[in-house]
């Protein structure tokens, strides 16, 4: 039986395991491990093809069209809901429920925020000329972030079901897990997005 | 073949509810339906990839035949090995699994039933999508390995690769999805007392093959999703015209494609491992190696893609490191064979057809595993690339294997899954003819291989001197069918008519045996103690763990069984936790069917296609709430 709650900090051990990690952690991990792939293969197509890119009579210079200064921005704000989100968790562990919802619902804003900021970038981008036809610079720089943009709103509507789950469910002992298993999800988000900035945008 | 004397086992019924009919099974979260829906299902789909090939071979049978019309030879090839592959070896492996990896470990179900129930409907779905193609304008015809840029919308403008795309997008999610199951399944749920190096074999397997998938899915995925925003969003990943690269398509889909193999072969593999020790009363021989060198097989899997693309031209020294370690596979896949062997040697062999099937597999997989190591040498690889030569190679492996492997697997277990003894008679017959009819019609293939016929042209002149294997292939092709209409003869009489099963008909070694035929929904009244690599053998056998790890003693078959594992009472048992039956897997699958169909049309129909996304969506949200609540209701806290 769990003993995991939102009035009893730290005790995680829920049923039985055979490795004494929680099914749902254990399977958020392999997931992630799974996720990895999927952003390596994209990252690796980016690159296989930005030396070609240089090449070709329709060529379109990174450095001439991302903007360092706003993605920066958006990098802070998505470190930044990482540290929101253990905070999240650390209230909900201490059963604190008013500032639970306040760093969750940040974390939600910020990740908003993000997708906002995307959504910003790519309508500038396309009006200078960068589409998905463009150039292969388009193509594959599209593709990458649009992908990571789509896994950030995921993680959004993941952190708000968590969010309306603990507010019907109050009292349920699951609620801890739930939102460390969401955390991790979006802590790996955050970590692609981290990857991407320093390979796509600063190199 | 001596059937254990007592009856079947007679636990008292499952207080928990299971809807009746239909909707029990819509609505299910049990592994052992699930398992049964995965044997099932693709069991289907498996004799329409049959028939497929039947049509193909009946075409090739003569020279210059029109039995088939060009275009639809290259559906019914592409079709073949996408049913075969994704939506028949993959699942069949998968529903043993499902049945038989949580009995093994003496778990009561899987670590996520519902996600089970969400994997076996989006498999179904991705399948019959895949199928729909057929009805709106033509399957595809670009081969199972999709080459760019042939499926570029130019060349391949039906709807057709649009459907592959996404369909083996779906199976792929509940792929993954499975995947990440029986991980948490079979690393956290195994009974006290059963360490990692106590797993039968064929759950060892599986755990490899799931690492597998969770690496090697989502490379094919992001591959696909390209090609879908080539042919519809202005992307030109693969379009060499405007600079992309048709090769990039071949290294990410096989880079896919080759651990694939191994995601087919090493659930087999598994199979014969608890076949070959129960039919020839011993403990397998070197059980750390079998399972440690499907570890390395798992591994070494995905150093070897370009072994795919010799013919491509990757350069001496990429050649010559893929080929050096496609070698390498040999060295893990011969210690298996070898502890096969060494399994049999000296043991007191029981030729029942399951035995049958595994000696079977061993035979066929070795000349495959050697035509493999033939075509892992660049030079050699570069005559016989695209011949049929290859297409004999992998049928040796993969229906001289894995096919029969899986037999092996169902001859042995379907009496624990319906209670009912499949007809051994029967089963011979059907073995023996397919072994010569499957040679007659593989074994050709490597000589019209070499004199040069290629793969993939649907028909050839006369003159070209390969009229006659390609006869006798077509003969074998014919009788391989009456193999199989005997399997299906023997499964539909056998599961109203069969003997009785007995709990353990085979006098086996491992936990599934312990319980009733069929298994009550439980599982397990009381959760077993493992005390070794061989529980029940240790129940039934007590002085056998003194000459544990010696191979010289068969183990000697004793009076008539006691009852093991079953002996609790009712009284006994702690309270079980069983999850609810929901439809919230199937409506949230049913969901994303209509997303990939909107997805399929967006760039042609975009306002349609989009509202149908939408639908979609707001239909996968209703399923996602209901899943919400019945998982809050069925959390083991809830009652208190």
């Amino acid at each position: 039986m769990s003993e995991s709650s939102m009035t009893r900090p730290h005790a995680t051990a829920a049923h039985h395991t055979s490795l004494g990690v929680d099914n749902r952690k254990l399977g958020v991990w392999a997931f992630i491990g799974s996720e990895t792939l999927f952003f390596a293969t994209l990252i690796t197509t980016y690159f296989v093809f930005a030396p070609v890119n240089r090449m070709r009579p329709d060529f379109q210079d990174p450095r001439e069209f991302l903007d360092i200064e706003l993605t920066t921005v958006l990098a802070s704000i998505l470190l930044a809901s990482s540290l929101t989100m253990v905070l999240a968790l650390s209230a909900s562990r201490r059963g604190d429920r008013r500032w639970f919802t306040t760093w969750l619902l940040a974390t939600v804003g910020l990740g908003l925020a993000f997708i906002g900021g995307q959504a910003y970038e790519f309508n500038h981008l396309y009006h200078e000329g960068l589409t998905l036809s463009s150039s292969l610079f388009g193509t594959t720089f599209f593709v990458l972030t649009g992908f990571h943009g789509t896994h950030v709103a995921i993680g959004v509507i993941w952190l708000l079901s968590v969010f309306f789950k603990v507010r019907a469910y109050p009292d349920s002992p699951e609620n801890a897990m739930d939102v460390e298993i969401a955390g991790l999800y979006w802590h790996f988000v955050d970590l692609v997005w981290v990857a991407i900035f320093v390979l796509v945008y600063l190199i | 073949m001596a059937i254990a004397e007592r009856t079947a086992g007679t636990v008292s019924p499952p207080s928990v509810s299971v809807r009746p009919g239909w909707a029990g099974w819509l609505s299910t979260t049990d592994h052992k339906r699930i398992g049964i829906m995965y044997l099932v299902s693709a069991f289907v789909f498996f004799l329409i990839g049959g028939i497929e090939a039947l049509l193909m071979r009946i075409q090739l049978g003569t020279p210059n035949n029109t039995f088939l019309t060009p275009d639809v030879y290259n559906q019914m090839f592409t079709m073949h090995g996408t049913t075969m592959i994704f939506l028949g070896l993959m699942p069949l492996n998968v529903g043993l699994g499902n049945y038989m990896v949580p009995l093994m470990i003496g778990a009561r179900d899987m670590a996520f039933p519902r996600l089970n129930a969400l994997s076996i409907w989006l498999f179904i779905f991705g399948g019959l999508m895949l199928y729909v193609s057929f009805f709106v304008g033509g399957a595809p015809n670009v081969g199972w390995f999709a080459y760019a840029p042939l499926t570029q919308k130019q060349f391949a403008p039906t709807a057709g690769v649009d459907y592959w795309i996404v369909g083996i997008g779906l199976t792929g999610v509940a792929s993954i999805a499975g995947a990440l199951n029986f991980i948490v399944t079979i690393l956290n749920m195994r009974a006290p007392g059963m360490t990692l190096n106590r797993m039968p074999l064929f759950v060892w397997m599986q755990l490899i093959v799931a690492f597998i998938l969770i690496f090697a899915f989502p490379v094919l995925t992001v591959a696909t999703i390209q090609l879908l925003f080539d042919r519809h969003f202005g992307t030109r990943f693969f379009l060499p015209n405007l600079g992309g690269d048709a090769v990039l398509w071949q290294h990410l889909f096989w880079f896919f494609g080759h651990p694939e193999v191994y995601i087919l072969i090493l659930p087999t593999m598994g199979i014969i491992s608890e076949v070959l020790p129960t039919f020839s009363r011993k403990p397998i021989f070197g059980y750390a190696f079998v399972a440690y060198s499907g570890v390395a097989i798992g591994f070494l899997g995905f150093l070897v893609w370009a072994h795919h693309m010799f013919a491509v031209g990757l350069g001496p020294l990429a050649n010559a490191f893929f080929g050096a370690a496609s070698f390498l596979i040999a060295v893990p896949t011969g210690v298996k064979i070898f502890n096969w062997l060494a399994t049999m040697w000296q043991g007191s062999l029981h030729l029942t057809t399951s035995m049958l099937y595994a000696i079977g597999f061993i035979g066929m997989f070795i000349i495959g595993g050697i035509s493999g190591i033939t075509l892992a040498s660049p030079p050699i690889n570069v005559q016989q690339t695209d011949s049929y030569y290859v297409v004999a190679h992998m049928h040796y492996v993969l229906f001289g294997g894995a096919i029969q492997g899986i037999f092996a697997g169902i001859f042995y277990w379907f009496p624990k899954m319906t209670g009912r003894m499949l007809d051994e008679r029967l089963g011979k017959w059907q073995f023996w003819l397919m072994l010569i009819s499957f040679n007659l019609t593989f074994f050709p293939m490597h000589l019209s291989g070499n004199a040069g016929m290629p793969r993939r042209i649907y028909t050839y002149e006369a003159e070209m001197g390969w009229n006659l294997w390609n006869l006798i292939s077509t003969i074998g092709s014919l009788l391989l069918a009456v193999a199989f209409l005997i399997f299906l003869w023997n499964v539909l009489t056998s599961i109203r008519r069969g003997p009785i099963a007995p709990a353990d008909p085979w006098d086996g070694a491992t936990l599934e045996w312990a319980v009733s035929s069929p298994p009550p929904v439980y599982n397990f009244a009381v959760t077993p103690r493992v005390r070794s690599r061989r529980p029940l053998w240790d129940e039934k056998y007590p002085h056998l763990h003194e000459v544990n790890g010696s191979h010289e003693a068969p183990v000697v078959r004793r009076g008539p069984l006691h009852d093991g594992f079953e002996r609790e009472t009712p009284e006994a048992m702690e309270p079980i936790h069983l999850p609810s039956p929901t439809y919230a897997p199937l409506i949230v699958s049913v969901g994303i069917m209509i997303l990939g169909f909107g997805i399929i049309y967006l760039g042609d129909f975009g306002l349609i296609a989009a509202s149908a996304m939408l639908v979609g969506l707001l239909i996968m949200a209703a399923g996602i709430l209901s899943w919400v609540r019945i998982s809050h209701v069925d959390s083991p806290h809830h009652a208190h």
